[in-house]
């Protein structure tokens, strides 16, 4: 399906949701407010759980603070409602910051579970507040007023809950296609991967979680001027469940999802609540959730993709040309040739009794390869982990560049110009190999989360592109740049790491183990890959096993063994040492 | 407040922690072992509650209806996922682990309906009747989506909460119950007034965290449940089937459960839906111990227990507000003084 076509389906779907005051009954019409105003929710739901990863049991009660928020200021101080809109966004989020910050650095279920606790608390303040009606809650609110004309029926509100809504859709799928929009998909999967892209994973997921509480807050808004009243209950965890289930049957991967799931919910409850009392007349009010959780866990049992991936299945794939050649993004100086790059001074680290690095000593020289080798469980790894951050030093300093980064985050010192591959390979499987690529570039771009929502970012976005395309190129990975990375064979992805390395414009490029993995052929085209970017002027420390590969391509090589530096210098002069031969080889008897 | 008063809600706060505690350590029991957070853990005590109460008002307990129904749909999945991997013949055996099991302690119940059994057995048939019931749940829910992450099986945990809420409403109906005292004397403890039932539910704490502890360190089962929730592919590889695991910890999780359920109805007033709180103040407690340590799990839920009761004086209608919003603080100590155990495979 070609871009005009998809347009045009869309602008006529879009059309046809707007023209439905004319044509359906203002029962239908009501359903439907209530079923945009949910899907804002939901659509941050999107955001936070399918996309970042984060699920949180509390956007009702972000909702709640919103709707209390704007009844307070409209029904009680007589304010305008969009003064309420305005007082309604600020009070939630900043909530939402403060919540965020405290738990985001959890791992996911902690999070996850102090967001009932919180939604509970939140629920019974609402209910003790006198001022605010407490569990009677605060009635005759005005509608919203668009200049004199006020939006009372049904019919008129309906305008502005899906207007916005539209609007609110087309932000979060600009936003997923922009800079920002990739850091938060590549918060799904861990952080070590994340911070080494100099990405700041705390402020992403912070970012995230917020915008997801400005779409309840946003929700919660219309819902109270929607409904001319708010009470604690409908802001309870139960319905926080519910919107989760909305957000995880349409899909919680697909921003289309939200609206989907929001959609199916509503009418489902309304369908059992029209059913159900004439099965069980007495029982109908308790038999309802029963019923809809049992269909839940069914659901999350058997299908817990959701429905928009199962239609999108059956729909054509839309073409997507290759991204065009454009001006190329600047680029670092690299430092003079054989000048020292980094230096490592005594470096240590130990796991409880397992010393892995035992003051540990070497430099990098700009512009050379330097292979760091060793039996396994030599502490490799570990070097490389401290050298970029992953992890920190017990013992020693490590310099780079002049500064110190022996207690710098992997964050600061991705951003100072270490790129790294990892041995146990680590991209994002669902996104595409162009999008890992892209992600490597993120330090060298600066577009935001407004920018990226809004499209201000284009130019920018259009380098990048053209850059990550160049890279992918490079590592002859150029053929479909669209394909999920999930889906190359493991050599493949090793070379995608690669690529995402170097569109960040890395001057120390760090690789752990490239060629694992690699066929005979592709070993010889990525030796000779490492040996052009020398000739750039880049430098490079790699840890390889294949012996034959190194030392046919190496200037300098560093063996460690049980955590100590054995010796270094030339490949030759290596391979002649005793030591090492024993090491490797076992003692001469 | 005077120092009186101050010990008197001491008192009190150390006798609901106690009862927290329990249920505290079936949840890191219960997530140690299945990685399942199980959310309705509170309601399995506030269904012992009300069980314990209908044995005393001569009433066939609504366990019984809900254990049955939850039995017939477990074996029903079994014999189906038997007769498709075609093991037809281990049907027997399944029968009997999911159907006659479950249904004996429930079968007693109702041929005894009636009669006004003494205490310690009215006692002990409400936690033989509650016993099957998480271990059914967990057949019937969790077994198909074992290998789904963290998350998910919190997802649905949540759900299935919901679910057993609304379930609770159909087999108790809405009253509230509050059964007769299990002791009856006090005591004085430095001058402040301490109840027998107080002494008894710190006692049954105490006693019953300690047989964890035994079972845990002198026991094969209890090495084995220990090996699973270290490595489960490990512990597989040894021979330990995470799936035996997974129902012992929810038996003896349902246990604890059971107990502190036992302990709570003389003393509170308790409805089908109580168990929530009782549970989310329980799993504050905890998140203290990280859901990982036994003993600082036991001390965060005691010290719950104390704010909670000292909150209540402070400001009945915001105790609750104020017991979860010490999770504030406490997340933020753990976010500080935890490492990060990087990468859950969330993909």
């Amino acid at each position: 399906m070609s871009r005009t076509t998809t347009r045009l389906v869309v602008l006529a779907v879009v059309l046809a949701l707007l023209a439905s005051p004319f044509y359906m009954a203002p029962f239908t019409i009501t359903l439907m407010n209530y079923i945009g105003v949910y899907s804002f929710v939901a659509l941050g739901l999107v955001l936070l759980t399918g996309v970042a990863g984060i699920v949180s049991f509390g956007q009702a009660s972000f909702m709640g603070i919103a709707a209390y928020a704007t009844a307070w200021a409209s029904a009680l101080m007589g304010y305008s409602p969009w003064l309420g809109l305005l007082l309604a966004v600020a009070v939630t989020c900043a909530v939402a910051a403060i919540v965020g910050l405290v738990t985001l650095r959890l791992q996911g279920h902690f999070l996850s579970l102090s967001t009932i606790a919180w939604g509970l608390a939140l629920y019974f303040t609402f209910g003790n507040i006198a001022s605010l009606g407490a569990y009677n809650g605060i009635g005759s609110i005005p509608p919203v007023s668009l200049g004199s004309w006020p939006l009372v029926g049904s019919g008129q509100i309906f305008y502005l809950i899906w207007g916005a809504l539209l609007l609110s859709l087309l932000a979060a799928h600009n936003l997923l296609g922009s800079r920002a929009g990739r850091a938060m998909r590549a918060l799904r999967g861990g952080n070590i991967l994340v911070e080494s892209l100099g990405i700041n994973a705390l402020q992403t997921r912070l970012a995230t979680f917020v915008i997801a509480a400005l779409l309840a807050a946003l929700s919660g808004w219309l819902y109270a001027h929607m409904s001319r009243f708010v009470s604690p209950t409908p802001f309870d965890v139960t319905m926080s469940i519910l919107f989760l289930m909305m957000a995880m049957v349409g899909g919680s991967g697909y921003l289309l999802g939200a609206m989907v799931g929001a959609a199916l919910i509503t009418l489902l409850k309304n369908w059992i609540q029209d059913i159900l009392p004439l099965i069980a007349p007495s029982t109908s009010g308790q038999l309802e959730i029963v019923v809809f959780s049992a269909l839940f866990i069914v659901f999350l049992q058997r299908a817990r993709e959701g429905i928009v991936p199962y239609i999108a299945q059956w729909l054509p794939e839309p073409r997507r040309e290759k991204p065009a050649a454009a001006e190329a993004l600047p680029r670092r100086a690299q430092p003079d040739k054989g000048c020292v790059l980094m230096t490592v001074e005594a470096a240590s680290r130990n796991f409880g009794g397992l010393v892995a690095v035992n003051a540990v000593s070497f430099e990098v020289r700009a512009n050379e390869i330097l292979a760091l080798i060793g039996p396994n469980g030599a502490g490799k790894t570990t070097m490389f982990n401290l050298i970029t951050g992953t992890l920190r030093a017990n013992a020693g300093r490590i310099i780079f560049a002049g500064k110190d980064i022996t207690r710098a985050s992997a964050c600061t010192i991705a951003r100072a110009g270490v790129a790294r591959t990892f041995q146990h390979v680590k991209l994002r499987p669902r996104m595409s190999l162009i999008d890992n690529v892209l992600l490597g570039a993120y330090c060298r771009t600066r577009a935001g989360f407004f920018a990226g929502a809004l499209r201000l970012d284009r130019t920018e976005e259009a380098h990048a592109r053209s850059e990550a395309m160049r890279q992918l190129e490079r590592v002859g990975l150029g053929e479909r740049p669209y394909e999920l990375a999930g889906n190359l064979p493991l050599g493949n992805q090793r070379l995608l790491e690669i690529a995402r390395a170097l569109a960040a414009d890395p001057v120390l490029l760090v690789l752990d183990e490239p060629a694992a993995g690699l066929r005979r052929q592709e070993k010889l085209r990525l030796a000779e890959l490492l040996r052009a970017l020398r000739a750039e002027g880049l430098s490079i420390l790699l840890v390889e096993h294949d012996m034959d590969f190194i030392m046919a391509l190496v200037d300098r090589v560093v063996v460690m063994d049980f955590g100590c530096k054995l010796c270094e210098g030339t490949p030759d002069a290596v391979r002649a040492d005793a030591r090492v031969q024993e090491a490797y080889l076992g003692g001469v008897a | 407040m005077n120092s009186q008063i101050a010990a008197i809600l001491t008192m009190d706060g150390v006798a609901t922690g106690a009862i927290y505690v329990l249920i505290a350590l079936g949840f890191v029991l219960i997530f140690a072992v299945t990685r399942i957070i199980f959310v309705p853990f509170g309601d399995i005590t506030a269904f012992t509650a009300l069980t314990l109460a209908d044995l005393e008002a001569k009433r066939l307990p609504g366990t019984a209806a809900m254990v049955t129904v939850l039995a017939l749909i477990a074996a029903a999945i079994e014999v189906v996922a038997l007769l498709r991997a075609g093991a037809g013949r281990r049907i027997p055996r399944a029968l009997l682990y999911y159907l006659v099991l479950p249904l004996v302690p429930a079968a007693i119940v109702w041929a005894t309906a009636g009669i006004l059994l003494p205490a310690p057995l009215r006692i002990v048939a409400a936690i033989l009747l509650i016993l099957p019931l998480a271990p059914l749940l967990n057949r019937i829910v969790f077994w198909p989506i074992a290998d789904a992450s963290v998350l998910l099986l919190l997802i649905v945990s949540v759900a299935l909460h919901f679910a057993l809420v609304g379930m609770g409403l159909l087999f108790f109906g809405p009253e509230g119950v509050r059964t007769e005292s299990l002791v009856d004397f006090s005591t004085d403890i430095a001058g402040t007034p301490v109840s027998g039932e107080t002494l008894l539910i710190v006692g049954s704490a105490a006693f019953f965290s300690f047989l964890l502890y035994l079972f845990f360190n002198f026991t094969l089962y209890g090495k084995a449940l220990h090996a699973t929730a270290l490595n489960r592919t490990g512990a597989r590889l040894m021979g330990i089937r995470p799936q035996q695991s997974g129902t012992i910890a929810f038996l003896l999780g349902s246990l604890l459960a059971a107990v502190s359920g036992v302990l709570i109805a003389p003393v509170n007033t308790i409805f089908y839906d109580s168990g929530f709180l009782i549970g989310l103040k329980a799993f504050v407690g905890a998140i203290i111990g990280g859901l990982v340590s036994f003993p600082v799990t036991a001390i965060g839920s005691v010290f719950i227990g104390v704010l909670e009761s000292f909150a209540a004086f402070v400001s009945s209608p915001f105790k609750e507000v104020i017991v979860f919003s010490i999770l504030i603080p406490v997340l933020l100590w753990r976010s500080y003084s935890f490492v990060q155990t990087e990468d859950e495979a969330e993909e």
